[in-house]
């Protein structure tokens, strides 16, 4: 019959996969030296919202200091592309939490809700049972454990907790982890909560490795995981319909040097049924509206409350807060004369005794 | 003097080691370990194996026409049966249907006497208010005019459902047979207005995972949402074009009229706050595609899942709480795309024009192109019509709220909802889902919590946690009593506090599990500490019990 053949229409759309929404959290290392990491996260966070996922249900983590560092010769901008092809920082990013906040400790929080009450919404990560997760970590990493911003450390065994906290209050459908780091492959042992796929750049015993420096801005830009990951991800859009076993395939030996692994054992479903879309783009369900209710009584007017002219025409004035004038006309400051710096005169002092030690007192006259 | 000196040295280390045996270690493990505050463990794991008993009240009322005389001396007569399920193995299901027959009043047959059904079902209702989460039945005789031919239920707006008896039933049939035959409709009648077995399993998605086979209660389960306490609905106006259309829309007593009246209704189940906002250049992220045989502008079923995206980026939300948000999107077409048509799978037009995503809102695209007149010139004034839009977002707002029932059963009539947009029959549903959703909830939330707080023995457990699992598991004792009971507004309510308590407990920020704290790094910090201090004192005593064995072995070789 008509209604059952819809019904099963229907539920036949929201069968392929169980989720309704998407949540990407993404996480890096500070120091300009690390810029490739950096640049890898900003990457990897533009191709997720190229894909539809939008800022409030990003929790982007960075320590943020790579655009505006001194050293950047380029500044406000992070490049991801050697001859500077494409800034990937642009005027539209959103992090969520930047400098000393990207911790360890806030880190376990966003990911297992233990938030302080005043967290605002765009820090929290509010997913439900029906929300499909990527999370994607790179920086330096060991056997066992991944470092955050260069001075903390994550191991795998909080990690793994972590993930068994969220699935205990079922705070995702399903769960995508890629780990771009040395010895990446450990930190995906030990997970042990259902419905959670997990690829990494490097198995134990081997470190990834960067792709190509930049002349001009003097440090590595990418790594070559996270470089290939991004080729493929340009060729997705968001009605394509790729899976994962191609994104398993991505970044072979020859081009990367290292192994990338993966682990599916723990996902339910097949992961060639699975889309790519399903973790990196947000293609929302949809049904059409079929019913709707008749309303027939007329409109009453809501009362406006009167409203006072004097009320509604406040003057506003504004106090001169920036004396412009004041500022532009100023006389250069005086400059006032320091004494040399302790260090110059300790040098000096070294060359004066060394002189005379060599050449006896006796010359001293003829300095002074 | 040099006895004397040794003996004192001896007594010295004695004492040294006296102290920091029993002073010593006692004090460095109180002050080292956690603090732990006690929590009823025994009852939480209890609550584990969950044992929740249904109980509804069922009135089945017969009219004058439908019992022989002798059948009636056998009424009034009341029923229990109870139907027991085993969902897993620590999930137990029973419903009890405590069903009483009784004949009709004098009033009731005069309600029953009204020319329609729905007349009769509103007269009905001014005589008596049937509690919460009961149902009440009226059978009336086969050649009754209520209902038409082929209608045998209709179920009203209140409490009230009305089943037309066969006619073969009544005739020489004593009043056990008779139950027994009404029995599979009245069953019937209490799947649609009470709950359904996959309702309630469906509710209890937290605790047991859904198993893949019914396909229509998985998309019902994933459209809803999930049960908490507030939630946050905005209305957006979407204008892409400000130079042609300057609309108008009176958003508050559009609110005011049509949709507090259900949100007031709801209030046992959750808190709602509203807000509206208009966005201007706003588009959508899909070019329609102009249909030259409607001569309108399309958007196929297809590519209305990218509809949503890039509006959603700028919709915005209260940063202030983490209730889910439902959005609802008014979206007029500018003028070159006018009119806007949104097709079906069938490449039909759809009536609503509307469509809505699961556990996100709704949008509807509402086209303005008839109020141009002859000579139309931009921008234009536009009023927008709010009862047509308020009719299509509450119709959404029902789904996603999770009201709209499953599909009727052939032959029943449900009445339409009424003013309020909501019957109440369909506000127990609500609750008894939500009830029993709120109990798996806070159980596996505080089940787990009891099991991550005795696996990490590192954990702090404040006072505050330990209060607050306290009155997780007395509220929760209570809802399943209430439920035993068949109170079901205190259970709603109970389920809620327990919700609010578990949350509370489970989310609360001290429960931090970096305490990660292996072995060897324990070893690594004690050991520079203790170990200086222990060496001297561990010799001294070896050197003590050494002399000593000295001091015997001469004593004996004297003695010998």
């Amino acid at each position: 019959r008509v209604t059952r053949k819809r019904s099963v229409d229907k539920a036949g759309q929201f069968f392929g996969s169980g989720h309704t929404n998407n949540w990407a959290v993404t996480c890096t290392s500070q120091f300009w030296f690390n810029y490739r990491h950096v640049a890898n996260t900003l990457s990897v966070y533009r191709s997720v919202k190229r894909l539809g996922i939008p800022d409030s249900h990003i929790v982007l983590m960075l320590a943020d200091d790579m655009a505006c560092n001194h050293r950047n010769p380029k500044p406000a901008t992070v490049f991801s592309h050697k001859n500077m092809e494409l800034n990937v920082y642009g005027d539209d990013v959103e992090v969520d939490y930047r400098g000393y906040e990207v911790t360890v400790e806030n880190f376990l929080r966003v990911l297992t809700g233990r938030l302080p009450p005043s967290t605002p919404r765009s820090k929290r990560l509010l997913s439900d049972d029906r929300s499909n997760i990527l999370i994607y970590l790179t920086g330096h990493g060991g056997n066992g454990f991944l470092k955050f911003q260069d001075s903390e450390e994550i191991s795998n065994v909080e990690l793994a907790d972590a993930f068994e906290q969220m699935w205990q209050k079922r705070r995702y459908n399903e769960l995508l982890f890629i780990i771009d780091t040395c010895q990446g492959a450990s930190m995906y042992e030990r997970f042990y909560s259902p419905n959670l796929m997990a690829l990494a750049s490097s198995q134990v015993g081997e470190d990834s490795l960067s792709h190509q420096p930049d002349l001009a801005i003097g440090v590595h830009l990418m790594d070559r995981y996270t470089f290939y990951l991004l080729e493929f991800l340009e060729d997705i859009h968001p009605a394509s319909t790729t899976n994962m076993n191609d994104l398993f395939k991505v970044c072979p030996k020859s081009q990367c040097v290292s192994t990338p692994g993966h682990r599916t054992d723990l996902f339910l479903r097949d992961p060639g049924s699975v889309l790519i879309t399903d973790f990196f783009g947000s293609v929302r369900k949809v049904e059409i509206t079929m019913e709707t209710i008749n309303l027939t009584s007329p409109v009453e007017q809501v009362e406006d409350k009167p409203v006072d002219g004097d009320l509604q025409r406040e003057t506003h004035s504004y106090v001169d807060q920036l004396p412009v004038s004041e500022i532009i006309h100023q006389k250069p400051k005086q400059k006032d004369w320091h004494p040399p710096d302790g260090f110059i005169l300790g040098l000096w002092t070294l060359i004066l005794l060394v002189f005379f030690k060599t050449y006896g007192v006796k010359h001293l006259k003829h300095i002074f | 003097m040099a006895a004397l000196q040794r003996r004192q040295g001896q007594h010295a280390a004695l004492a040294i080691a006296a102290v920091v045996i029993i002073v010593g270690v006692p004090l460095w493990w109180r002050t080292t370990e956690t603090y732990r505050a006690w929590l009823p463990v025994t009852q939480i794991n209890e609550l584990a194996k969950l044992q929740l008993q249904l109980s509804v009240d069922v009135e089945v009322v017969f009219a004058r026409g439908t019992l022989t005389p002798e059948q009636q001396k056998k009424v009034p007569l009341t029923q229990t049966q109870d139907e027991e399920h085993m969902v897993d193995e620590d999930t137990a299901l029973r419903y009890r249907y405590e069903t009483r027959y009784r004949t009709a009043t004098i009033m009731e047959e005069d309600a029953l006497n009204q020319p329609t059904a729905a007349e009769a079902d509103l007269s009905l209702h001014t005589l008596s208010e049937s509690p919460c989460g009961s149902v009440v039945v009226y059978v009336i005789p086969e050649a009754s005019s209520l209902l038409p031919e082929v209608v045998e239920v209709y179920i009203g707006q209140r409490r009230t459902a009305m089943l037309r008896i066969g006619a073969q039933m009544r005739v020489g049939r004593t009043l056990k047979q008779l139950l027994a035959h009404l029995e599979p409709r009245i069953q019937q009648v209490l799947q649609v207005m009470s709950f359904s077995h996959s309702d309630i399993t469906a509710a209890l998605s937290d605790r047991v995972r859904p198993s893949p086979g019914n396909k229509e209660s998985l998309a019902d389960s994933m459209r809803a949402f999930k049960s908490s306490p507030g939630y946050e609905i905005t209305f957006s106006l979407l204008n892409p074009d400000p130079k042609s259309h300057r609309l108008h829309w009176d958003i508050e007593s559009a609110v005011q009229n049509y949709i507090q009246p259900l949100l007031t209704k709801l209030a046992p189940v959750a808190n709602f706050s509203i807000d509206s906002q208009i966005l201007y250049y706003a588009m959508l992220g899909v070019n329609p595609r102009y249909d030259s045989s409607l001569s309108a502008y399309t958007l196929s079923a297809d590519s209305l899942a990218h509809v949503i995206n890039p509006v959603e980026a700028r919709l915005g939300s209260n940063a202030a709480s983490s209730n889910p948000v439902l959005n609802f999107l008014l979206y007029v077409p500018d003028a070159h795309h006018s009119p806007l048509y949104i097709h079906d799978h069938k490449k039909q037009k759809v009536h609503s024009n509307a469509f809505h995503s699961p556990r996100w809102g709704g949008i509807m695209v509402y086209n303005v192109n008839d109020f141009y007149g002859p000579d139309p010139v931009f921008p234009m004034d536009i009023n927008i019509s709010m009862a047509k839009v308020m009719g299509v977002f509450l119709a959404q707002l029902r789904l996603l709220l999770g009201v709209q029932s499953s599909a009727t059963p052939p032959g029943f009539v449900v009445a339409s909802c009424g003013s309020a947009g909501l019957a109440d029959w369909e506000l127990d549903r609500l609750m008894w889902s939500r009830t029993v959703e709120n109990v798996a909830t806070a159980t596996t939330t505080i089940t787990s919590l009891a099991q991550l707080l005795d696996q990490i023995g590192n954990i702090v457990i404040n006072d505050n946690i330990a209060q607050q699992v306290s009155s997780t598991v007395t509220s929760l004792q209570l809802a399943v009593a209430e439920l035993e009971a068949g109170n079901l507004g205190f259970a709603l309510q109970y389920s809620k506090e327990a919700i609010l308590a578990s949350e509370r407990a489970f989310f609360d920020p001290s429960l931090l599990h970096l305490l990660y704290f292996p072995d060897d790094q324990k070893f690594a910090i004690y050991i520079p500490l203790f170990l200086p201090m222990c060496v001297p004192i561990l010799l001294s005593l070896l050197k003590m019990l050494s002399e000593a064995r000295q001091r015997r072995k001469e004593k004996q070789a004297k003695r010998d």
